[in-house]
């Protein structure tokens, strides 16, 4: 087989991985837009606040250590533990919870049956908001995520392509852990929204309020249930992404990469997000493998855009998404 | 007759049996003094009524007279700004839509509000959210219990299904069916939820003659076969003539006429405002 072609494939594969990513974070826009047609622009400041929650946790840091130290005079920083990584996932998976019921409480409840724009408003106001408590909590400083994912290349992968190919596949076992990850987490909302009690809530509030409500369904606590999931596969998000950059506060960025994700998948498709986002992963890669060296590289930054933007025109539903019918 | 008399004839008795030999209970829902305005629009002025166990109660008026918003007052949609409403002998707090779903109240809307998206069967299903107790957990892992539930209410929602005769179209998605059919599997959904009090907002509007002979058929087998009470808008004066034990008439949010379907078809001001005598 000729090197160029088993380079791309290589590049294919791990643009696949970088993919999932992409669609966990589209994953929680669409099941909050679904659910309440609000499009979160906090969703990429969630996964960080719950990466930096997860390693503070971990790491027995002292929340707001910087602020205790400058009004009271001390010095303190660190409670001298270390939380299990079990243990602190759990943890942070109560508060994104706890921050749900916040949200909902504190924001949502005031802006019903206020207009769309506004309610995107409040989540951007959400997002700075979260941004700065998260740099008060627990600094602003990158920090190292391990909760004991593997890492580095998967031998296995590399021996046996060598012995096909006589060139080995370069696969990181990261990747591999956030793609089956993903896949569980995936099947895990599935089956949950398609066979529990909550999940058929969730589907009927997400086509319609009103008759949700005739049928014995609270919307705050649907609100409060659908910002929670979201918050954990935010969650889930920033453990990857942490995992293998460290936490650091352009991790809130990737939320700008799952637009054109949304644009591709529609915005109210799971399937949509997950085709979406390794669409996207794995065409920037590819771009930038075969187009990149003519045009100069860096390609990366925008042909996830330039992509969405050609969609925008042709197919504005995105691939899964309803077809939109303007009612006269 | 006026109204006054007609409450009264019922008032003390506390049940009594039907020409049709059905047995109409004791009051089991109150409206009392109820007022709701939007902005300038009065839409309910001091309005009071009642309910009865067992009876098929009607609402009827011009366009705009306000029905519909007595019926979004019962159902906890529109919280009204003045008056009391009673149910089972109580005083009812104010309370959310949900809430008043779990008292066993169920209703349609004048405009259908189905879920577009799911199945006839699923569509049902939801009706039967409020009964559903097993745990996230339990319906997570999908133990027993969980699925021995699903099943039971599987079994009751599948009954609704065959006494309104849509065996046939129970995988269809709703959004592709006619309007009458929506209209039945909207009343399917407040069915499964075995409701104490059904409310229905104009379940005959837009029917052809055959589709409104079934609906009515099927309102009189609900009313007699499992006791619901029904408290029903309707436009059509023989329908409702035909269906309902007692008739509250509204006209410009004012109450006007309140009695057996004869007695209001005798009322004069009745008669004045569906011909429009009282104001043109
Ligand atoms: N949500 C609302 N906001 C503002 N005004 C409302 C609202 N709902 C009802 N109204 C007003 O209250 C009055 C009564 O309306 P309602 O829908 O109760 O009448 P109706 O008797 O059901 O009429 P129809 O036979 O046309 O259905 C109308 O003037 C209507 O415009
Ligand atoms: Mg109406």
């Amino acid at each position: 087989m000729p090197d160029q072609l088993l380079f791309a494939m290589e590049v294919m594969l791990n643009g696949l991985m970088a993919g999932v990513l992409y669609a966990l974070v589209a994953l929680g826009f669409v099941l909050i837009f679904k659910a309440s047609g609000i499009f979160n622009y906090s969703q990429g400041v969630m996964a960080l606040f719950a990466a930096l929650t997860l390693v503070g946790i971990q790491n027995g840091q002292v929340p707001f250590s910087h602020l205790i130290n400058a009004i009271f005079g001390t010095e303190v920083h660190h409670f001298g533990w270390h939380v299990p990584a079990i243990f602190a996932i759990l943890l942070t998976a109560a508060i994104m919870v706890l921050f749900a019921w916040i949200v909902e409480r504190y924001v949502l409840r005031h802006l019903v049956n206020q207009p769309d724009i506004i309610l995107f408003m409040a989540t951007i106001g959400l997002a700075y908001f979260m941004e700065g408590f998260g740099d008060l909590m627990w600094g602003s400083e990158i920090k190292k995520l391990d909760v004991g994912l593997p890492q580095g290349i998967n031998v296995p992968i590399d021996e046996t392509t060598y012995g096909w190919f006589g060139y080995g596949f370069f696969i990181d076992n990261l990747d591999i852990s956030a793609t089956i990850l993903a896949v569980i987490l995936v099947v895990a909302l599935t089956v949950f929204s398609q066979y529990s009690k909550q999940g058929r809530a969730l589907r009927a509030v997400a086509d319609d309020h009103q008759a949700a409500l005739s049928v014995g369904i609270s919307l705050r606590f649907i609100w409060v249930l659908v910002w929670s999931i979201a918050g954990f596969v935010a969650l889930v998000a920033g453990i990857v992404w942490g995992s293998k950059s460290g936490v650091q506060f352009s991790l809130s960025l990737i939320a700008l990469k799952a637009l054109p994700v949304l644009m591709l998948g529609g915005f109210t498709s799971i399937p949509g997000a997950i085709i979406g986002g390794l669409i996207i992963g794995v065409g920037e890669k590819l771009f930038e493998f075969t187009i990149g060296p003519l045009v100069g590289g860096a390609t990366e930054n925008w042909f996830a855009y330039v992509l969405a933007l050609l969609f925008l025109v042709f197919r504005p539903q995105g691939l899964f998404g309803e077809k939109i019918i303007e009612r006269v | 007759m006026t109204s006054q008399t007609a409450q009264e004839t019922t008032q003390d008795t506390d049940s009594f049996v039907t020409p049709d030999g059905r047995t109409i209970g004791g009051v089991i829902m109150e409206m009392k003094n109820i007022t709701l305005r939007f902005g300038g629009v009065v839409a309910i002025q001091d309005i009071s009524f009642d309910i009865r166990e067992g009876e098929i109660r009607a609402i009827i008026g011009p366009n705009g007279a306000g029905k519909s918003s007595m019926l979004n007052v019962i159902s906890g949609f529109y919280v009204p700004q003045d008056g009391e409403v009673w149910y089972h002998g109580a005083r009812r707090p104010r309370m959310r839509p949900y809430q008043v779903a779990e008292q066993g109240i169920a209703r349609t809307f004048q405009n259908i509000a189905l879920f577009d998206g799911m199945s006839v069967l699923d569509n049902i299903m939801t009706g039967r959210l409020t009964m559903m107790k097993s745990n996230m957990l339990q319906q997570a892992l999908w133990f027993g219990k969980a699925e021995r539930e699903e099943n039971a209410h599987r079994e009751q929602v599948e009954k609704v299904i065959d006494f309104l005769e849509i065996q046939n179209i129970r995988k269809t998605p709703v959004g592709r069916l006619p309007y009458g059919l929506k209209k039945r599997v909207e009343l399917a959904r407040a069915l499964a939820a075995e409701p104490k009090l059904l409310l229905l907002d104009e379940p005959m509007a837009g029917m052809n003659v055959e589709e409104k002979e079934d609906m009515s058929r099927f309102i009189l087998d609900v009313n007699d076969e499992f006791g619901t009470t029904i408290a029903l808008i309707e436009h059509d004066m023989g329908v409702v003539m035909d269906l309902s034990d007692r008739v509250v008439v509204m006209d410009y949010g004012k109450k006007i006429g309140d009695g057996t379907p004869d007695e209001v078809r005798g009322n004069q001001a009745v008669i004045d405002a569906y011909l429009g005598v009282a104001h043109d």
